[in-house]
């Protein structure tokens, strides 16, 4: 008997196979009273102060500031950023040196990267990605040291549950909380380790 | 071909492990690591109380979680089947793997079929289970592991002591030593400063991943109507490895499996606040299968059963398998604390450890058969667990298991029968309590009554007892007539 067969025939043993409805039917009557949302209202505020608490910059900027507020942001460290083919042009300013969809090799030598998001939780301060067009491959927002993400305000959902929904399981995600940190010293949260050391946040509303 | 594989154990026992009795006494008597392990878990169980207390219905969270791992549990060859299925449509192979070794077997055939003899690894509980990096070494191929604390106990030459912070043992200036004497290109003037530590580690790692072509991970949790995997994780180490290999193998216990995409609305609430004590972790990866032009072409799942269907096979000990390896139960241990978690005998330390190891090898050790004694049943753990584990409750289920089952059988039971004889007769447990006060004056050492000889010696040799008070309740209530007197 292969190891499958063997594993799968020693759990039929214990709780014998059944009909796929029944398995279903029993899942929906899990009991599920916690909050779908924490917070009633103030999303963005709670967001955009979630988010601080992680060290991470949060910049909030209407429609028409931003384009003036991600050139200022990334002015004040010179170099190269890689943006996805697919970031908004309002977003990629003019004056900077830009690497549209860079390969593999250069992303190491570029001092940031700047993408947009799929959606966010207010909660937890939670940014998701989901490699989409304005978000490029997920190694252009790990291996420059810089991450810069705009974060449109009806992206943001107010918890977990209501965030999840937003996303398509198919895609791949990632979630990011603040900038790359570490527990491991004593305990204690350190900011920095292999993920951008710098998170920047630009909330549009 | 290659050999056929040595046989191995479902889990190595730390060789030359002794019980935890002498374990623990050894690391009790170590001041440094006292200190450590109180000023670390002290710390997190003020933080992760502060994280708990913000989520108004953490209870009805903790409910929920429970009885999702509960529900997967009682139909768990459904889900595997379903997972299996979500995962090879998206691309993905899965494989099963009876025990370590097959799984072990499995990894590395994988990993000689791409020519790589270097592999990075992210932090993974199940493939420190089945000792897979002595595995791979074993065929040539090095693995390096990536997470922070993982990398401290490698260049250590160390064991893992807590399950998220295998390190916890060593402070900041234990770390600074250990990177200087063996990381290659550590800078002579490294301090000690947590920030200087993690920048050594950046640059140690990071030609590493940039030229990493095989990845290997565990897995959080596996979502079976979708297929996807999720791993939490917060240095971006993991990022790393699951993205720019070309080759990527999960490595994931049967069961982690959850039913769909939406109950990771309670794990992802109940599982950074329990573990790090966050409001969510810095970074979560979910994927599904294989993604053209964005992360590894190639991926396999490796499903290990290792002792998990013979766990399932018990009622009361099962719910060990609700387990998401938060760790919350060592830092709220009152045992753990004192002892630290080499005592333990196993990557799983702590109360967790307790219930989870002796069950996944079996009792046949004089390590298995004495984790169901450390502990004082105090029940701090069942408390702090998000999946509302009673590990109280299987402790002592696991002891009746190890006096029928352990290697020390016949001279246990003989204690706990003459224990059971002495409780149900009220003469003999006065007689028993006035000898215990006589020891009082005899044995009694920093209140502590260590070994004893004689009848009481199989007791005493695995716990210390309380030095009995000077007069036991039952003849201070006949002395002073209730108290009357």
């Amino acid at each position: 008997m292969n190891a499958r067969e063997e594993i799968l025939g020693r759990i039929d043993g214990i709780f014998p196979a059944r009909p796929a409805a029944e398995v279903a039917a029993d899942h929906e009557r899990i009991d599920r009273r916690y909050r779908r949302a924490h917070h009633g209202g103030g999303i963005v505020d709670l967001f955009a102060e979630r988010v601080a608490d992680y060290r991470a910059t949060v910049l909030r900027a209407a429609p028409s500031e931003a384009p003036g507020l991600i050139a200022e942001r990334l002015a004040a460290r010179p170099g190269r950023y890689g943006v996805p083919a697919g970031l908004p042009a309002a977003w990629v300013p003019a004056a900077a040196a830009i690497v549209r969809d860079p390969s593999a090799g250069e992303l190491d030598g570029l001092a940031g990267a700047v993408t947009g998001c799929a959606a966010a939780f207010a909660e937890t301060g939670t940014i998701v990605l989901d490699h989409g067009p304005a978000q490029g491959p997920r190694a252009l927002s790990l291996v420059p040291d810089f991450h810069l993400i705009v974060v449109l305000a009806g992206q943001i959902a107010p918890d977990v549950p209501g965030g999840l929904e937003r996303l398509d399981p198919r895609r791949p995600l990632t979630f990011v909380s603040g900038p790359s940190a570490t527990s491991d010293i004593e305990l204690d949260r350190v900011e920095g380790v292999h993920g951008p050391r710098t998170l920047e946040v630009v909330i549009v509303a | 071909m290659s050999a056929a594989p040595p046989p191995s154990p479902a889990m190595p026992t730390y060789l030359g492990m002794p019980a935890f009795p002498d374990a623990a006494r050894r690391a009790v008597a170590d001041e440094r690591l006292r200190a450590n392990l109180r000023h670390a878990t002290t710390t997190i169980r003020g933080r992760r109380a502060g994280a708990v207390a913000e989520l108004d219905d953490w209870d009805a969270l903790r409910e929920a979680g429970k009885q999702i791992k509960d529900h997967v549990l009682a139909n768990l060859g459904h889900y595997l089947r379903l997972l299996e299925e979500n995962v090879t449509a998206a691309g993905g192979t899965v494989h099963w793997a009876r025990d370590a070794g097959e799984a072990n077997r499995i990894v590395a055939d994988l990993v000689k079929a791409t020519g790589e003899t270097e592999v990075v690894k992210v932090k993974s509980m199940a493939t420190q289970e089945i000792g897979l990096n002595e595995a791979l070494a074993e065929e040539g191929v090095t693995a390096y592991e990536t997470d922070l604390a993982e990398l401290i106990v490698q260049l250590g030459d160390d064991r893992p002591s807590h399950i998220l912070v295998p390190a916890i043992h060593r402070n900041r200036s234990d770390i600074r030593d250990i990177f200087l004497a063996r990381m290659d290109g550590a800078p002579r003037d490294l301090t000690d400063e947590p920030a200087a530590l993690a920048e050594a580690a950046r640059r140690h790692l990071r030609a590493k991943f940039l030229s990493a072509k095989v990845g290997i991970s565990g897995v959080n949790f596996a979502v079976a109507d979708t297929g996807t995997l999720v791993v939490l994780e917060s240095e971006g180490n993991g990022r790393m490895c699951l993205t720019l290999p070309e080759t990527l193998i999960s490595v994931m216990g049967v069961e982690k499996v959850v039913p769909s995409w939406r109950d990771l609305e309670v794990f992802l609430q109940l599982l950074p606040r329990s573990s790090t004590a966050e409001r969510m972790n810095p970074y979560t990866s979910t994927w599904t299968g294989t993604h053209p032009g964005d992360g590894p072409r190639d991926f396999h799942l490796v499903l290990l059963d290792n002792g998990r269907t013979a766990t399932l096979a018990d009622e009361v000990g099962r719910q060990a398998l609700r387990c998401i390896r938060c760790s919350a139960c060592l830092n709220v241990c009152p045992v753990y604390q004192r002892a630290g978690g080499h005592a333990y005998g196993s990557p799983y330390p702590g109360p967790i450890g307790a219930i989870l190891s002796p069950q996944i090898r079996g009792i046949g050790s004089d390590v298995d058969a004495s984790l169901p004694y450390a502990s004082t049943l105090c029940g701090a753990c069942f408390d702090a667990c998000p999946v509302a584990i009673d590990i109280p409750e299987v402790l002592v289920h696991l002891r009746a298991r190890a006096v029928e089952d352990g290697p020390r059988h016949p001279l246990e039971r003989a204690s706990m029968t003459a224990a059971g004889w002495v409780l149900r007769s009220p003469a003999l447990l006065r007689a028993a309590q006035r000898a215990a006060s006589a020891s009082r004056r005899v044995v009694g050492r920093g209140g502590r009554i260590g070994r004893l000889p004689g009848p009481l010696r199989a007791w005493t040799a695995t716990r210390d007892a309380p030095v009995p008070p000077p007069e036991s309740f039952r003849r201070w209530w006949r002395r002073t007539d209730g108290g009357r007197a």
